[in-house]
């Protein structure tokens, strides 16, 4: 394989893994094993593979709510990543978290936020941390279209251009908020502009084609790098509803068909393909993948849940005093009132 | 009109409606209210019957969207501002409670923010520690705000109605685990008095103090309770400021016994101002402390056994019950 086609088979592998992954989610809440229905899946975003590749081992990200994406890219185990999903002790923050929360320092994940915008100002934080500690490392804030009306996006980009900090500012631009379609929430639609009016470099990218978005995000993340803070959004479709129950009312089948058909993962194959790739070994590949998907999928399904007690550790440092239940605390004022 | 059975969510949604037929510089504004119909479907075909003059999907901007609810209410409309989530308060604080709250009060008096701002808060959905907080005691510590928390349908109508009558800035809590509750509406009489909390059951044994959803688990522990032979009065407050004191104490000087339940956080929680204010007007008539049975002090849990177990319960107020009346120590008590 040449080069370029050993890049886009690795982005192609990444890219299945994230849609394997999300057909899970999606079962584990059709068989009510899910903690919840909050669940976002990153289906139609693929294209962020392409970012993720090109981050560095010791680089750190945030995330938002639709999150899962990101995270198996960057090497995640599905299986702690379900399980976390499921509310299972095994899962990446012991069934604390869940979908909207999973975090992984090991990783580099400083964690997926369920307030729009909640984490972009983290990166930043991050960003200050290795130029002070002079570490070469990068922090990328991955945020949807909904989070570019947020101010608090527009103070950390001002940040980040003030201070020369390492840091990106990935959004992911799927069309939506909600049931909000991004023409109904700015007025301006040039994100790339907001960008350079602080001093940033900014480009949107096809969000479709994986091989322009690593591209892009190479030289994006190379100049942050260097200091110079940079912005990407990636344009690209939510496949399906907001979260798993919503069922996109407000769009035609019209849309969502032309969305759909700019699918970065079909994108993906037909290019390899025309570049000498045999269709029968992408399947394999695909059914490989599907496997081990299946595999996590079982593994959390019988992964246990935590213990009750559980829920008092984690609020303060482990060597620290935990909160006083409840009923410990009637129990000690009931008995000393019967005295 | 006579009285209705139907949900909470539809009697929010009525209010709504018949508030803004009568008072055309009503307007609400918020994220998913308008196409959507608002994340919980409080605001569905609100945007057909009113337009979108009136109801405004706004872009994910909270600050903004509060903020221009504040100058609006000062410019001569009555804003709705829906915030989707009560966890996203955080956002919106400064607008609530150093803009909205105090201007009246800053400016001498000389103009109000007559404004509401709807929310709901509360566990039951797995929606982990961001989208699952009962943050009453936030607002209740900001003088300036009034604060409703409907527990039954027919308050959800008349505490929304009576809401975008006032002078000053209000702000609405909902319950996520109330939307799909049935209950008589009557869209011609009220409960009560707006302020005024109502004795949802009349006992002599016990007072238990509640809003909101935990109305509901304490009537269920009041039943259990009835039938070990305590009678509990349960109290519904609605309201939070204005707070009814009055009928507390005056239930806990014949029960002798007060319980206080909330859903929110035990510490500096709105139960702590409760238990205080009876301990401070019901003291010589307390054959027992006033016992709290509150949210545990922890961040809510998305893992469901967890989440359940992070609130009250039935069970959890029917075993405090019986230990204030009967001495009777629960599994847990040592
Ligand atoms: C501060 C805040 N406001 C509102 C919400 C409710 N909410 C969750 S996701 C979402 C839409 C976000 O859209 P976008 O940022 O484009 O991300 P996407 O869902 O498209 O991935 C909204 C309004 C929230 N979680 N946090
Ligand atoms: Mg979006």
């Amino acid at each position: 394989m040449s080069t370029d086609n050993r890049l886009l088979h690795a982005l192609y592998r990444d890219m299945r893994r994230i849609r394997s992954l999300e057909e899970r989610v999606s079962e584990l809440f059709v068989r009510s094993e899910s903690a919840g229905s909050m669940l976002h899946l990153s289906i139609g975003e693929e294209g962020i593979a392409g970012v993720v590749h090109a981050m560095e081992r010791q680089d750190s990200f945030t995330t938002h709510h639709r999150g899962h994406g990101i995270f198996v890219a960057r090497g995640a185990e599905p299986a702690r990543m379900l399980a976390e999903i499921a509310g299972k002790a095994n899962g990446y923050c012991r069934g604390k978290g869940g979908s909207m929360h999973i975090a992984d320092m090991g990783l580099g994940h400083l964690g997926a936020n369920a307030i729009v915008g909640g984490g972009i100002a983290h990166a930043v934080g991050a960003a200050l941390a290795y130029k002070r500690k002079k570490q070469p490392r990068v922090s990328v804030a991955f945020f949807g279209d909904g989070a570019m009306q947020q101010g608090i996006l527009y103070e950390s980009m001002n940040l980040a251009a003030l201070w020369s900090l390492p840091v990106v500012f990935a959004c992911i631009n799927n069309q939506y908020g909600m049931g909000t379609r991004v023409d109904r929430a700015a007025a301006n639609l040039a994100f790339d502009d907001r960008a350079r009016a602080f001093g940033l470099d900014g480009v949107i990218v096809d969000g479709a084609d994986v091989e322009l978005v690593h591209e892009t995000a190479e030289r994006v993340l190379s100049n942050a790098r260097q200091g110079k803070p940079g912005f990407m959004s990636l344009t690209c479709y939510r496949f399906y509803g907001h979260a798993r129950m919503d069922k996109s009312p407000y769009r035609d089948e019209a849309e969502e068909a032309a969305g759909r058909a700019r699918d970065p993962l079909k994108k993906a194959r037909d290019k390899l393909i025309a570049r000498g790739a045999k269709a029968a070994e992408l399947d394999a590949l695909d059914a490989e993948i599907a496997a081990e998907m299946d595999a996590a999928l079982e593994a959390a399904v019988n992964s246990s849940l935590p213990s009750v007690d559980s829920m008092f550790e984690d609020v303060f440092a482990p060597d620290q005093p935990k909160p006083v239940p409840v009923r410990t605390r009637l129990n000690a004022i009931l008995s000393e009132a019967a005295k | 009109m006579s009285a209705i059975e139907t949900t909470y969510r539809e009697a929010l949604r009525q209010a709504l409606i018949d508030a803004m037929n009568e008072d055309p510089d009503i307007v609400v504004l918020g994220e998913e209210v308008g196409l959507y119909g608002g994340a919980y479907g409080v605001t569905k075909g609100l945007i057909d019957q009113f337009g979108p003059e009136r109801i405004l999907d706004t872009p994910i901007s909270e600050a903004a969207i509060v903020g221009a609810a504040v100058g609006a209410a000062m410019s001569g409309l009555r804003p709705v501002a829906e915030l989707m989530y009560v966890d996203f308060v955080g956002i919106v604080m400064d607008q609530l409670a150093n803009q909205a709250a105090k201007i009246r009060y800053m400016f001498g008096g000389q103009i109000g923010v007559p404004m509401v701002l709807r929310s709901q808060g509360g566990t039951g959905r797995s929606a982990a520690a961001q989208h699952s907080q009962s943050l009453e005691a936030w607002m209740a510590h900001v003088p300036g705000l009034r604060l409703a928390m409907p527990a039954t349908v027919n308050d959800a109508y008349h505490l929304l109605r009576h809401a975008l009558t006032l002078p000053d800035p209000v702000v609405f809590l909902e319950h996520k685990g109330l939307y799909v509750q049935k209950g008589t509406l009557d869209t011609a009489q009220p409960d009560a008095p707006w302020g005024k909390a109502v004795v949802r059951r009349a006992g002599h044994d016990l007072t238990i103090v509640t809003y909101s959803k935990m109305l509901l688990e304490s009537l269920a522990a009041a039943e259990q309770l009835a039938a070990q032979g305590v009678s509990a009065e349960v109290i519904d407050l609605r309201t939070l400021n204005p707070l009814d004191e009055e009928t507390v104490a005056n239930s806990v000087r014949r029960t002798h016994r007060a319980m206080v339940v909330t859903e929110a956080h035990l510490t500096g929680g709105f139960s702590a101002e409760l238990s205080a204010r009876i301990h401070e007007s019901c003291f010589d008539h307390l054959e027992e402390p006033v016992a709290r049975v509150a949210g545990e002090d922890i961040p809510i849990p998305v893992s469901p056994p967890l989440e359940r177990n992070a609130v009250p319960n039935a069970q959890l107020i029917t075993e405090t019950g019986l230990w204030l009346v009967q001495r009777k120590a629960p599994a847990w008590a040592l």
